[in-house]
């Protein structure tokens, strides 16, 4: 009877403790799926204020016709792109929506890629401004990708963990997506403001 | 914006990690945020305003020395009340990944976390022994800064993930205010280097190399040399009738550190590698000093093309000479190029290094809760 008791009571302690590890590792699945979501989020903000930025550069009326509708054409198709299609899993095929992002890039880089074009804006009425509002849009679309990416990459390599699939413990949480798209800033001017500088180390 | 800033070292002993997270802390308060920093520090001892110390740290075998770590129940039941207490819109944490009071703050802490990474040496062998704790811990970070692409090399190799790299600013001010030391640079001249001694890329082979070039013309100019190495072998690289006029330091404080680039007409980086530049001409910049550099791509890039420092032929020794004696003869000259440092290096100031910080800070917080005190 006593070691009956005891048997009894060793499983249930047993069971007690796996439960305890089966719901830590529940909840720190759970988490990073928070934080895919939240980083998403960031993503989505830094894109949407960096398309805004660069319509209104091109609405301002500083560029030539020809630079504005290349900026504003790229920039419609991001939005509209944005709109259609959340961040979301394929087969390693890149959406529409990072074609569509990727093309903003390439399209800032080229307007502010031709000579002389900071030097033709630089005194004019909110240029400086708009350039920094512009170049700040672009670094926070280039951090909120990483940070994003990096809660993807973490969130994935849990979700493969054995005990995670045979559980189930993803339940029916999405599968995060990384988010691939070109957003290399524009070249740094005449290097007097201090970008494209070589790094301090140390 | 409320920031939660945790050091894992003692406050009271200098080190590279305490020096950043004052300096950052410094910066983000004069750019109008609000801080507090916890770290391992006696409660008698005298520290900032800011600064909320979380008691006595153990002296431990770490990292193959040994470490002043805060660990234990105490230090993380203080770390608890200090984040439940604190109403940070963000947590800062650094080196989470040493066994002190930033891991503890990843464990207790729940909502949006910056971590930045110092090391470029973390023992694989520990961190598989212990992989649980410090993977719990990383998954609550969301994001990481590294401050030398060597730290993010590490990071990466052994901890999977990237990083954005943010390197350490120069405290401009301090450097700009400092003064020389007595009975420098003198009459007769002085030339300056600072730097390991015993480090061939660091180049002082070279510099006293120059100096017998220089010295045999100029009867009164003198050589100060700083930085850690063996002083007597130093001293025994220099020919016998110039050793009176070469004074070897060795290592120095801060303090005395930025008082060598105040106490010479001519500061020397006469290095022969390395694809940056380090935190050494920085400071000599921020100091006003007149700078003769090697010609290296970092160097150049960073002194204006020669605008902000006489440039010479890297491992030169004559040239170095030529380009020091030009200066030293024409004080005008050295003005103007003191003058120019003094503007370059005002992109590498705490102030814009704290920037891009807080742009770290932007990015996570909206959309996250509070940080509070985990569940």
């Amino acid at each position: 009877m006593d070691r009956v008791l005891a048997y009894v009571a060793i499983v249930v302690a047993i069971a007690v403790l796996v439960g305890f590890y089966v719901s830590w590792r529940a909840t720190r699945l759970d988490r990073l799926h928070a934080r895919a979501e939240a980083a998403r989020a960031s993503v989505d903000a830094a894109l949407a204020r960096r398309s805004a930025v660069a319509l209104e550069l091109a609405a301002s009326g500083l560029l030539d016709p020809a630079t504005s509708l290349l900026i504003a054409g790229a920039a419609h198709d991001a939005r509209a792109a944005g709109q259609l299609q959340p961040i979301a899993a394929t087969d390693g095929e890149a959406q529409p929506r990072e074609l569509a992002e990727s093309d903003l890039s390439r399209a800032l880089r080229a307007a502010f890629g031709q000579p002389g074009f900071r030097e033709s804006l630089t005194g004019k009425g909110g240029a400086d401004e708009l350039l920094a509002e512009i170049e700040a849009a672009g670094h926070q679309v280039f951090l909120a990708r990483k940070f994003y990416n990096d809660a993807v990459a973490a969130t994935l390599a849990a979700r493969r963990r054995r005990l995670v699939r045979l559980l189930r413990l993803a339940g029916a949480a999405p599968v995060p997506a990384f988010f691939e798209i070109d957003d290399a800033p524009p070249a740094g001017g005449d290097g007097s403001d201090g970008a494209d500088m070589p790094r301090l180390t140390g | 914006m409320k920031v939660g800033i945790v050091c894992p070292y003692t406050w009271e002993v200098p080190g590279g990690v305490q020096a950043h997270v004052k300096d950052l802390a410094e910066a983000l308060r004069g750019l109008g945020y609000e801080v507090s920093v916890i770290t391992p520090a006696d409660d008698d001892t005298p520290v900032p305003s800011y600064v909320v110390p979380a008691g006595r740290a153990m002296p431990v075998p770490y990292n193959g020395s040994v470490a002043r770590l805060a660990f234990g129940f105490v230090s993380a039941s203080r770390v608890r009340r200090w984040v439940r207490d604190g109403g940070f819109d963000v947590l800062h944490v650094h080196e989470p990944m040493a066994p002190s009071l930033s891991l503890l703050a990843c464990w207790v802490a729940s909502g949006p976390i910056v971590a930045t990474f110092h090391t470029a040496m973390l023992r694989s062998r520990v961190m598989h022994a212990a992989h649980p704790v410090l993977q719990t811990a990383l998954e609550k970070i969301s994001a990481r800064i590294a401050v030398s692409e060597a730290a993010r090399k590490t990071l990466v190799e052994h901890l999977g993930g990237d990083a954005v790299l943010i390197p350490n600013g120069v405290a401009v001010q301090r450097y700009a205010g400092a003064t020389p030391m007595r009975g420098w640079p003198g009459d007769g001249g002085a030339i300056g280097f600072l730097g390991r001694m015993d480090e061939p890329r660091k180049g002082l082979q070279v510099l006293l190399g120059a100096f017998e070039l220089l010295a045999a013309e100029r009867p009164a100019l003198r050589l100060l040399i700083a930085g850690p190495g063996d002083v007597t072998e130093v001293a025994g690289k220099v020919a016998a009738e110039l050793r009176d006029r070469v004074v070897v330091l060795g290592q120095v404080s801060e303090e005395v550190k930025a008082q060598v680039y105040h106490s010479v007409d001519v500061f020397c980086a006469p290095n022969t590698g390395g694809e940056s530049f380090g935190i050494v001409l920085a400071e000599a910049m921020a100091s006003g000093a007149a700078i003769a550099a090697s010609d290296l791509d970092a160097f150049r890039r960073v002194l204006r093309a020669g605008r902000a420092g006489e440039l010479f032929e890297t491992g030169d020794p004559a040239d170095l000479a030529r380009a020091a004696g030009r200066l030293l003869d024409d004080p005008q000259r050295r003005a103007e190029v003191s003058h120019a440092a003094m503007t370059a290096v005002r992109s590498y100031d705490w102030s814009v290094v704290a920037r891009d910080v807080v742009r770290v800070y932007e990015t996570v917080v909206p959309g996250a809760d509070r940080v509070a005190v985990a569940p």
